[in-house]
């Protein structure tokens, strides 16, 4: 009966609606939990011990933030343009959300199987930067537009060299979709074969999500906090939360791309006993670790160094590594890694 | 040679690799963090927190308004007024400290001949109001007696490198 339903119009709605819950739920709390593992994460480092007094281990922390931040006043700039003011603040989190459409926990498990899936996690990602610029232009503050033009030209510049990694990756498996890139991982893990790349994936990850040490969009020093110094109460949580939601997303998708997504290191018994999700889980943790990590060790880049950096070096070595890899293919005659081919 | 070197050095991240290591190592050192107002660190006899005026055993004011605290006071903070008591004995009809004016500096207890202004442990007199941070005679007293057996043994502890 259950089954027919599904089946009906509605009821593949109701199953839509389900299984997006099902996954941004576990999403939404992840971010709320994301801060706080970023505020201990760093506390541990410079030898304090972080947020331990509002529940065990500070655990309730996110939500007495949540209240607090719900309950400030929104201030909305005399000279601001009020529709564009509020809608880059949900443009930016709604696309941090519904790119999760296509990440899948297990195999064939996502939102929406999509064979162009990668190229959906691009174009979302890209769009992403309207939000910045409405965000920055909105508010009519020359502060917030400088940030905003920050901030997109540092997205821009790195998005190109994240584009050609994929294509490498692309290349090794002959496919766009995400669940046929994790299955051609299977032998082996991408970040093996395409360490190099491994890393500058990270870093561009690192710019793409204005992250430490490429924070130039919220350059807590000079710049306040760049595209979104005009914003206070929720319209600001957004952009906060968003900014923890694209980290999480960045780790997924290198976990996916890179570190074998939901597949266990080794096809043997003590790793098999955890279920796949959780495999998933604990790549994306590990890579989220990686982030506050890197942001605890490394003091910002100058601007021209970013732009350096971005098309320079990663641009001609993502570029020289597209053509190794597909002569590697073309001279070997098939792909190694059991591609589509 | 050199060229070479830096090269590599660059691009196999090496400086920054280290630079992780130190950061990762002291993710795992024990904490320094000290969880304030549930643990307290421990204070050396010479602290100089919240001010006191101090009385005999016997229930007699120490303060004989002899006024060195007032003019050794740096901030002026200090302000007496004294007259001859019925008994004959020179006393204080006003003892103020402005608390807000006050440095910490100790002068005015190294001044005091009888021990009679001290700065006791306490450090946790944060008010809502500037009004209550002026201090006179009679909240001075008060801090003493409330304070009086910490008060006694600082002195004691510290006596001998006086």
């Amino acid at each position: 009966m259950e089954h027919f339903f599904f089946h009906t119009l509605a009821g593949s709605i109701v199953l839509i609606v389900l299984k997006t819950l099902a996954l941004l739920v576990p999403v939404l709390v992840g971010i709320a939990y994301l801060t706080w593992l970023e505020r201990k994460v760093l506390a541990a480092i410079m030898l304090r011990k972080g947020p331990n007094v509002v529940g065990p281990f500070g655990l309730m922390q996110p939500f007495a933030d949540a209240v607090k931040m719900i309950f400030k006043e929104t201030v909305i700039p005399a000279k601001a343009n009020r529709v564009l003011f509020f809608i880059a603040p949900i443009l930016v989190f709604t696309l941090s959300l519904i790119a999760w459409a296509v990440i899948p926990v297990n195999n064939g498990w996502a939102v929406a199987n999509l064979n162009i899936g990668i190229l959906y996690l691009l174009a979302i990602s890209s769009l992403g930067v309207y939000g910045t610029l409405l965000a920055g232009w909105a508010s009519n503050s020359k502060y917030s537009l400088l940030g905003a033009m920050r901030a997109t030209a540092q997205m821009i510049s790195y998005e190109v060299s994240i584009g050609l990694i994929i294509v490498s990756i692309l290349l090794l498996v002959g496919s766009a979709n995400l669940n046929d890139i994790v299955l051609a991982q299977r032998r082996i893990w991408f970040f093996l074969p395409m360490f190099p790349m491994f890393i500058i994936f990270f870093i561009s990850c690192l710019a793409e999500t204005n992250r430490p040490p490429f924070d130039f969009a919220v350059g807590e020093s000079e710049l306040v906090a760049g595209f979104f110094v005009e914003y206070s109460s929720m319209a600001f949580g957004l952009f906060f939360l968003a900014e923890y939601g694209n980290m999480i997303l960045m780790s997924a998708i290198i976990s996916i791309l890179f570190l074998g997504g939901w597949l266990p290191p080794l096809d043997y018994v003590p790793f098999t006993w955890i279920p796949a999700p959780f495999w998933l889980i604990i790549k994306i943790l590990f890579c989220l670790f990686c982030f506050i990590w890197v942001r605890s060790a490394f003091p910002r880049y100058r601007y021209d160094q970013l732009m350096r950096l971005g098309w320079k070096i990663f641009l001609p070595f993502s570029l020289i590594w597209v053509v190794l890899t597909a002569g590697f293919l073309m001279s070997t005659g098939i792909g190694i890694y059991g591609g589509a081919g | 040679m050199g060229f070479i070197d830096r090269i590599a050095r660059s691009f196999l991240l090496s400086e920054l690799l280290a630079g992780l290591g130190i950061t990762l190592s002291y993710f795992f050192k024990s904490k320094a963090t000290i969880n304030y107002p549930y643990e307290k660190s421990p204070l050396s006899p010479r602290f100089r927190g919240e001010h006191a005026l101090r009385r005999y055993a016997n229930g007699e004011e120490r303060c004989i308004a002899c006024k060195l605290c007032e003019s050794t006071c740096p901030a002026e903070a200090i302000t007496i007024e004294a007259e001859e008591r019925a008994d004959g004995s020179r006393r204080t009809t006003r003892y103020d400290i402005d608390m807000t004016k006050c440095i910490y500096c100790g002068l005015c207890q190294e001044a005091c001949p009888v021990d009679a202004i001290v700065q006791g442990p306490n450090y946790e007199f944060a008010t809502e109001t500037r009004e209550e941070l002026i201090y006179n005679k009679s909240k001075l007293l008060a801090n003493g007696d409330q304070w009086e057996s910490a008060l006694a043994l600082r002195i004691e502890q510290d006596a001998p490198y006086r």
